[in-house]
């Protein structure tokens, strides 16, 4: 796989990957934006205003007619968060020329849509569109409240929001859901102006056409992308520990039959110079999959749940650990959880459970090789953290974590969220009846 | 007993197909340049099947045990558990199962053959005891509870019982807290018995492997007598109205959702099932697809929002087309599919639109042939049903504009429409 990076106009970076691997190659355009209360939910609808209609394709029939033209080739606004980085833009997926009538090539059409879509939107007076908005608005907040209808992730964004209550991570990847109200046409053209003149942009790209190609197909539809002083400083302030001594607690009450526990956890020190390999290795060992501490004995020993496993944020040093009880198990679930932490922490952990966290890492990392998309996050999250190495670097990195790494690591760890989804009535909803 | 090559030349694919002396049938995908593995055992047994014949009795199982039999294969005689050996190779295993399909699988890139006689041997390998069993219990129920806080798994029965009768695939394939009571270890190896024989199972490799290399293993490990497995016995026929046309339940949801259902009479199997699979799902792009005029028109309106799509179905012996998605008047989007419906069944769809469906529908495919696990899914589900799933892409091609249409002029008539909605029950 031959991989390429070059910068196409000022600020305008692409990662070029040639693969021969695939049927269908794919492209992504990602405006990076730092993550903030007062423009997250602006930037979040941008991609989706943009995708109703173009210059040339005034509304989404147009679009949606040419991309079947293009043999059935999808552009989705996607819309991201690494840590306290948003970015916004499209994901392009279009099938390989070798597998069309007449062996041609989509590559050039489907750059040009998303320049397109990107550059020349369906504007009056210069404005965007404000049918496009209001309507897009609506469904945005529509997706915002949407969490809620599943219990699982909306326990994990409740928690969240209480643990990261002082900093911006606490904003959704979509924004606030008063802020998006809040949105008219002649502020979010403000606002787009604005990131298109100061984003730094990251495309990808992974697929059989020549690089130069590529880069030639780039420029012409970027050719017209209006540039200022592009804005690099933007980060993500990664805090170290915890904020109180005690882990806070938060809970919400709603129509449910299950219990959900999340617990928020700071990586704390080993986000110091985090080694990103033995993070994953660490997370393996004690809560994802299905060797893992949490899995063999919260679920398997205990029956206390019907899934309890962490995640990781290595981007904002978090580490979340979320189940799904009953309600009367939740003491039992939280001091187990911490037991199994302790565990790992004093080294409790069998030669086999090392070795399968670190095959199941390695794994997974070898089979990002296979898929489009999982390259395309993984190159994007690598570029954000300032590094250049692949998945396949990254998979022998794993391998040679050592069980201290992992302890260390552990040690590191401090909880500083509690959060349960229990039953019953909602005391503020009830007050706020009076 | 050969191993037969099928070459599909447009789209750079070639599968071997073999079918052993004890009746397993086993389809091999080689792919050169993937560290990626993927191999699926799948056994023609879901949780439909609950009504059968056995040693010439009629046996009625608890709903759950299909469901039930998967979360305890993995247990082995050794004290070993399947998914964590797996695991410990690095593999990445998993099982499902559907209204008519137990399936069980891994995606690896190290020590494939390993693996794969390890997924042959423990589906093959049933050992459950009384206290094995018992110790499931408590972690099915919480799944089955996690599923009613679920919506979208509420709606979707809701849906299903306005539409059938009595056909088992109205019950949740896990069952209830309440039914899987009374599953013992006997009901589990009465199950497997009956159902997992090499002749009722089908194996699944893609990777880089070689073709003769699988068949040899498989030969190896799984054992057994040829014979066939019962029929399942589903009730009376079902008809093509459904049972009630209306049904409303509360959740928190933070908008209504809403699946609006029909049955059809399924095609038995072999190639008119695949070509009636392939018809309804081009009919059904075209008619509320994302470039139709019906989901644009109501997607501008406020109607529709991004939360939206369709499918259509094919479970044991039943049909069925489902349309749903978010709306804040579920109603009006069933008003407007009526009138669509008559629309389209009175004028046809246009011409150049169903060119243009038919060049997206080539993409989609291409794009769904990148998914290891969507294509060997959708192979062992085609070795039950009597086709090779990728002649898809060829037969894909001949479906003609006038198919489509009588599909939806026979089949998606107004009286035969049933819509499941969820609402948080608050009055706006």
């Amino acid at each position: 796989m031959e991989i390429y990076r070059t910068e196409i106009t000022d600020g305008v970076s692409l990662t070029y990957l040639r693969s021969y691997k695939f049927k269908t190659a794919c492209m992504s355009v990602s405006l990076l934006t730092q993550l903030s209360r007062e423009t997250a939910a602006m930037n979040a609808l941008i991609p989706f205003v943009l995708r109703r209609g173009t210059m040339r394709y005034p509304d989404m029939d147009a679009i949606s007619a040419k991309l079947d033209e293009l043999y059935g080739t999808a552009i989705e606004p996607i819309v991201r968060r690494f840590g306290e980085i948003q970015t916004v833009g499209f994901y392009a997926s279009f099938p390989e020329g070798d597998f069309l009538p007449g062996y041609k090539s989509v590559l050039n059409e489907t750059a040009e849509l998303m320049g397109q879509l990107l550059l020349a939107p369906n504007t009056k007076g210069g404005l965007l569109l404000p049918e496009y908005v209001d309507s897009e608005r609506e469904k945005m907040l529509d997706a915002i409240r949407s969490v809620v209808n599943d219990k699982r992730s909306y326990a994990v964004k409740r928690c969240l929001e209480e643990m990261c209550c002082y900093e911006d991570f606490a904003v959704g990847r979509y924004g606030g859901e008063d802020e998006c109200d809040n949105i008219r046409y002649k502020t979010l053209t403000r606002q787009y102006r604005e990131i298109l003149k100061t984003s730094p942009i990251e495309i990808f790209y992974c697929g059989r056409d020549h690089r130069e190609d590529v880069v030639q197909a780039l420029k012409d539809a970027f050719f017209s992308l209006p540039r200022g002083e592009i804005n690099y400083d933007i980060g993500t302030d990664v805090r170290m520990n915890a904020v109180e001594d005690t882990p806070r607690y938060a809970e919400d009450r709603m129509n449910v039959t299950q219990g959900k526990l999340v617990m928020g956890f700071r990586l704390g020190q080993s986000m110091e110079e985090p080694d990103f390999a033995a993070l994953n290795v660490f997370n393996c060992v004690f809560g994802s999959g299905s060797s893992s501490k949490l899995f063999m004995n919260v679920r398997e020993k205990l029956s206390l749940c019907y899934y309890a496993s962490s995640a990781l944020n290595t981007h904002k040093g978090l580490l979340i650990v979320s189940s799904g009880i009953d309600f009367d198990k939740f003491d039992q679930t939280r001091d187990e959880i911490f037991k199994q932490l302790e565990e790992v922490k004093n080294g409790n952990f069998t030669e086999d459970e090392f070795a399968s966290a670190k095959a199941g890492v390695v794994s997974e990392l070898r089979s990002y090789m296979d898929v489009p998309s999982a390259l395309e996050s993984f190159y994007l999250a690598q570029t954000l953290r300032g590094l250049d190495y692949g998945p396949m670097e990254m998979a022998e990195m794993a391998d040679e974590v050592t069980r201290e790494q992992v302890q260390a690591i552990a040690g590191c760890v401090e909880c500083d969220m509690i959060y349960f989804l229990r039953n019953g009535e909602d005391e503020d909803d009830v007050d706020s009846e009076d | 007993m050969s191993t037969v090559k099928t070459e599909y030349k447009k789209i750079d694919e070639c599968i071997y197909s073999s079918v052993l002396l004890n009746g397993l049938k086993v389809t091999v995908i080689p792919k050169k340049d993937f560290n990626s593995f993927y191999a699926v055992l799948a056994v023609d047994y879901g949780g439909a099947k609950r009504k059968f014949k056995l040693d010439g009795k009629t046996v009625t199982t608890p709903a759950g045990v299909a469901h039930y039999l998967e979360h305890k294969m993995f247990d082995m005689p050794d004290g070993d558990n399947a998914l964590t050996t797996l695991t410990n190779n690095g593999a990445d295993p998993n099982a499902f199962t559907s209204g008519d399909m137990t399936a069980y699988y891994f995606q690896c890139t190290e020590k494939f053959e390993e693996n794969l006689r390890l997924l042959l041997r423990f589906v093959t390998t049933p050992y459950f005891t009384e206290e094995t069993v018992d110790k499931e219990r408590g972690i099915i129920a919480q799944e089955i509870l996690m599923g009613e806080d679920n919506p979208g798994i509420a709606i979707y029965y809701n849906l299903l019982r306005l539409l059938y009768d009595h056909h088992p695939v109205r019950d949740r394939v896990a069952g209830t807290v309440k039914s899987i009571e009374k599953i013992t270890a006997q009901t589990l190896y009465d199950c497997h018995r009956a159902f997992y024989r090499p002749a009722n199972m089908a194996l699944c490799v893609e990777g880089n492997v070689d073709v003769d290399e699988i068949v040899r293993i498989a030969e190896e490990e799984v054992h057994g007598e040829r014979g066939s497995a019962p029929e399942a016995n589903y009730g009376k026929d079902e008809g093509v109205l459904p049972v009630k046309t209306y049904k409303k339940a509360v959740m928190p949801v933070s908008a209504p959702q809403f699946l609006i259902g029909s049955k059809f009479i399924p095609e038995p199997s072999g190639i008119p099932l695949l070509r009636q699979d392939l018809v309804s799902s081009l009919a059904m792009r075209l008619l509320v697809g994302q470039s139709s005029p019906f989901y644009t028109r109501l997607y501008k309106s406020g109607l529709l929002n991004r939360d939206f799509d369709y499918e259509v179905d094919f479970t044991a012996q039943t049909g069925t087309v489902i349309i749903g998605g978010e709306s804040c008047d579920p109603e009006k989007v069933l008003e407007e599919y009526k009138a669509e419906l008559e629309r389209v069944s009175r004028e046809g769809f246009d011409e150049k639109s169903f060119e243009l469906a038919k060049r997206a529908s080539l993409g989609a495919r291409l794009r769904g042939l990148e998914d290891f696990e969507n294509v060997c899914i959708a192979v062992v589900s085609g070795a039950f049903d009597g086709y090779k799933a990728l002649d898809s892409m060829e037969l894909s091609t001949q479906i003609t504009k006038e198919e489509c249409e009588a599909f939806v002029r026979e089949n998606l008539t107004a009286d035969r429409l049933a819509i499941s909605v969820i609402d948080s029950g608050d009055k706006k």
